[in-house]
């Protein structure tokens, strides 16, 4: 029953991604060799279309667009390699064409920020876990061991006589 | 350090705040031109009203204006006139006609008057390309030694040209880039792409 019911949602995922997929390779006609295409595919996929705010060339209908894939094909059977058709792009429309941005000075903080949060998290993760859990330890300890001469009285005679004490405390 | 925790919340809805601040007053679309200080492409392509060749050779040696136009951009001719006026003041300006139909453009400087020395008819969009255009209308503004030292994407008006291109135009007129660059404000410079 329970794997009938999770199948239902899945497939609608399924069938989401499958749209996706289809939606990107909509494409005149391929290039001439199924490696060229598949690095077409990539290129496309990592540059930015320099018209719109946040598209890439892939998913672009814009003028602008449609004449990048058209001179990437053409690089490419043309037997330009990757990095060259980047620096291509890069000399003509700066580095707003990456969305895979060079390691350079201003990107620094780009590039470096995810890493430097990640340990942020994971050291504040560590430091709240070891300190609750030596925390909780001491703190049992300690109330145990600073419980007062007037406290110890209380609690044996707590201990002794719950019943009619019970009733005057409750008040 | 329990008082610093206290305030932790108030302190990183304030770096928050600054961050989103800067981010809101940042032009999503500003892209620097990676053509800037650049040599003008070279480029062979027929003349809008004549059909000879023209090449970069042709581009006359004096600061100039290298305008991108086509009939099927609106904007253009929002543009159009304030160019007409810009010519008659006797800026030069040269038309790059993107991707348009020649007799169109033909009929379209007929009708609204032509205030380009001479436009070169750039139907694949190559020469547009590699000057990284992405769209139409877009203004180079050349030194005498063909080198690009400023770009406007959009409409070039009044406000533009006066306090944008006039000022880097009128001094590339009587000394050379490398002269009074220096002395440029990072305001001006920055406005540039």
């Amino acid at each position: 029953m329970s794997t009938r019911r999770l199948a239902i949602p899945l497939l609608a995922l399924l069938t989401l991604l499958l749209a996706v997929v289809t939606r990107a390779s909509v494409e005149v006609e391929p290039l001439s060799t199924p490696e060229l295409q598949a690095r077409y595919q990539v290129l496309i996929e990592e540059m930015r279309c320099p018209k719109c705010q946040n598209q890439n060339l892939a998913g672009s209908d814009s003028m602008v667009a449609n004449d990048l894939r058209r001179e990437i094909r053409r690089l490419l059977e043309d037997g330009f390699s990757d990095a060259e058709i980047n620096d291509y792009m890069v000399a003509r429309y700066g580095d707003f064409v990456l969305y895979r941005p060079p390691v350079q000075r201003n990107t620094l903080a780009l590039w470096l920020a995810p890493g430097v949060f990640a340990a942020l998290g994971l050291l504040a993760l560590v430091v709240i876990v070891a300190r609750s859990r030596s925390g909780r330890g001491a703190g049992q300890e300690s109330q145990a061991d600073e419980l007062s001469a007037e406290e110890q009285r209380r609690l044996a005679q707590l201990l002794r006589g719950e019943g009619d004490r019970g009733s005057k405390h409750n008040d | 350090m329990a008082r610093l925790k206290l305030f932790l919340p108030l302190i990183i809805f304030v770096a928050l705040a600054l961050l989103f601040w800067r981010g809101l007053s940042l032009n999503p679309q500003d892209m620097p031109s990676a053509l800037l200080n650049k040599p003008v492409p070279e480029f062979a392509l027929l003349d809008v009203e004549t059909n000879r060749e023209l090449k970069k050779s042709d581009l006359p040696s004096q600061p100039l204006l290298l305008n991108v136009w086509a009939t099927w951009c609106v904007s253009c001719r929002v543009e159009h006139p304030y160019l007409n006026k810009l010519a008659e003041e006797g800026v030069p300006i040269v038309g790059i006609n993107l991707k348009d139909d020649n007799e169109a453009a033909q009929k379209w400087l007929e009708k609204f008057h032509n205030p380009y020395l001479f436009s070169v008819s750039d139907v694949e969009g190559r020469l547009a390309l590699d000057l990284g255009v992405f769209g139409a209308p877009e203004t180079f503004l050349v030194d005498a030694g063909g080198t690009i030292r400023c770009k406007h994407v959009g409409v070039v008006d009044d406000r533009i040209w006066q306090t944008k291109l006039q000022p880097l135009y009128e001094r590339l007129q009587k000394q050379s880039w490398d002269e009074f660059s220096g002395e440029l404000s990072d305001s001006l410079l920055s406005r540039c792409h």
